[in-house]
């Protein structure tokens, strides 16, 4: 049992030491990271732990397994949650290789604690209101979300969704008196989608992402707000080559298609 | 010896980082201020709930025998081991605005519990409440019967008996039981912020205060937990007699 634990804590080593031999192929990951299954990437190998914004959820789980697949032998492991509290944990010390955060003030947080040297950002989302199918308090925009007796769910302040509804009311100067402030902005889908609230602001790409389970009420363009996704391999990434492949497939042609399929635009 | 150690570590860690010198400022922020005493009211009608609901309870499990009462007795301890978050999700489904009850309720009475002081009351007992019932029905088990059966045979009625003989018997393991329910009630977390959502004046008790400072301010958050830790030492301290003799019907 002993000899077992000590073997895979040996395979383990070499599998980390062979990802970070790797990175020497850099220049060529970067130029070939379409998924075609001809990669360059091939040589990188190792588990790749990925947080991204809860708004990325579906768009990056696919973009996840299209990598796998043009990747053998890297596993990317997905954790997804709000932007504000994945720069904190990743300030306090968690695992992660790449950082793909619905704000650029929270990549900012981790680059100023040294976590992250460089981000590019890859897309970028607007806000739209989310209401159950029925409707029921019968929302035709921004304007009725300040009306008294609407339920009304938003993310926290702290949460980049939070902070970009703040910019539709503010725009649409109206004053939005919330009756829960959620974590994440799925969370706060939910809330929509099993009927406690009336509706719930949230991002263009998860009304898509929620199909007939919610309603969009789409927010004019003159009072809508959008947030860019800057994405980085971080310093202190445990996998730098798996890293940095992953985030240049993610900038690839092939993800953005994905991306843009979900309901991102260009930044 | 390790195990004390690592019990005591991370309080110890929290202690050494609080920020003492700005503690004060941190502390009678409003917002701090409001989260506590919507805290503490919650807990307490949380804790005065499973009072009305849980010793009623309690009796019925310790005295009444039928065949099947071990099982109800498990069940009852059931939200002890849940993780509290199943908790608040089991809540919402079954009094959420579409839950199986609680539609019911929305369209008789337009009541709806998510989202108010009460679902927080609502989810706070629903954690807690077993907490009082283990331990008052612990107490009822080991109590005295001959008393309430003397009292009996002199003419008491069943009210009597339960009111001057029984009540006084149990005391101190009701005391008990609510001071830890109360406890329970106070740090909920899980199923407060998933059955009653999350703000602040309403439904942001100091847990989810801690939770969401956490992320912005983390100075603010070890204040904050802080504030819970003295409040749990202050707790230990009251219980200290009865732990010491560690005699469950003290």
């Amino acid at each position: 049992m002993h000899r077992h634990f000590v073997a895979v804590i040996a395979l383990t080593a070499a599998l980390a030491l062979a990802s970070g031999c790797s990175s020497s192929t850099k220049s060529s990951q970067q130029s070939t990271p379409a998924g075609g299954g001809t990669s360059s990437t091939a040589a990188v190998s190792g588990t790749v732990n990925v947080f991204a914004a809860s708004s990325l959820t579906e768009a990056f789980t696919t973009i996840a397994t299209q990598f796998e697949a043009a990747n053998p032998g890297v596993k990317i492991k997905l954790n997804f949650g709000a932007s504000s509290d994945l720069a904190n944990s990743i300030n306090q010390g968690a695992p992660a290789d790449v950082f793909a955060s619905a704000s650029p003030k929270n990549m900012q947080q981790v680059n100023d604690a040294g976590g992250a040297s460089a981000s590019t950002n890859f897309v970028k989302n607007f806000m739209e209101i989310a209401v159950p199918p029925n409707n029921p308090a019968g929302i035709t925009g921004v304007a009725d979300l300040a009306k008294k007796g609407v339920k009304v769910a938003l993310c926290a302040a702290q949460v980049p969704c939070g902070k970009t509804a703040a910019q539709v009311f503010t725009n649409a100067k109206i004053t939005v008196k919330p009756v829960t402030l959620e974590q994440n902005v799925k969370s706060t889908l939910t809330k929509v989608e099993l009927g406690e609230v009336d509706a719930g602001v949230v991002y263009v790409t998860d009304v898509r992402a929620a199909g007939s389970k919610v309603k969009g009420i789409v927010i004019p363009a003159h009072l809508d707000a959008s947030t860019e996704y800057p994405i980085a391999a971080l310093t202190k990434a445990a996998h730098s080559a798996g890293a940095k492949a992953f985030v240049a497939y993610v900038l690839s042609p092939a993800a953005q298609t994905v991306l843009a399929a979900a309901g991102f635009e260009k930044p | 010896m390790i195990g004390f150690a690592f019990l005591m570590l991370p309080l110890v860690a929290l202690l050494i980082r609080a920020p003492w010198s700005g503690l004060g400022s941190l502390l009678s922020n409003s917002e701090v201020l409001t989260a506590l005493r919507l805290s503490i009211e919650c807990a307490t009608a949380a804790t005065l709930a499973s009072l009305i609901l849980g010793v009623p309870l309690a009796w019925m499990l310790a005295r009444i025998h039928l065949p099947g009462m071990g099982l109800l007795r498990a069940l009852v301890t059931l939200p002890l081991v849940l993780p509290p978050v199943v908790g608040g999700i089991a809540l919402l489904l079954a009094l959420g605005r579409r839950g199986v009850v609680g539609r019911y309720l929305d369209q008789w009475f337009g009541l709806t519990l998510p989202f108010t002081t009460a679902g927080v009351i609502v989810a706070e007992t629903f954690v807690a409440m077993p907490f009082l019932v283990v331990t008052v029905e612990g107490a009822l088990r080991s109590a005295d019967r001959d008393l309430e059966e003397a009292a009996v045979t002199l003419g008491a009625s069943r009210t009597t008996v339960f009111g001057r003989i029984t009540l006084p018997l149990i005391a101190p393991s009701l005391l008990a039981g609510s001071v830890l329910c109360w406890a329970r009630a106070l740090g909920e977390f899980g199923a407060t912020i998933t059955f009653a959502g999350n703000l602040p004046g309403t439904t942001q008790t100091m847990p989810l205060k801690i939770y969401n400072a956490f992320e912005t301010d983390p100075e603010a958050a070890t204040a904050l937990s802080l504030v819970l830790l003295l409040v749990a030492v202050i707790i230990l301290a009251a219980l200290r007699d009865r732990w010491l003799r560690g005699s469950p019907s003290a």
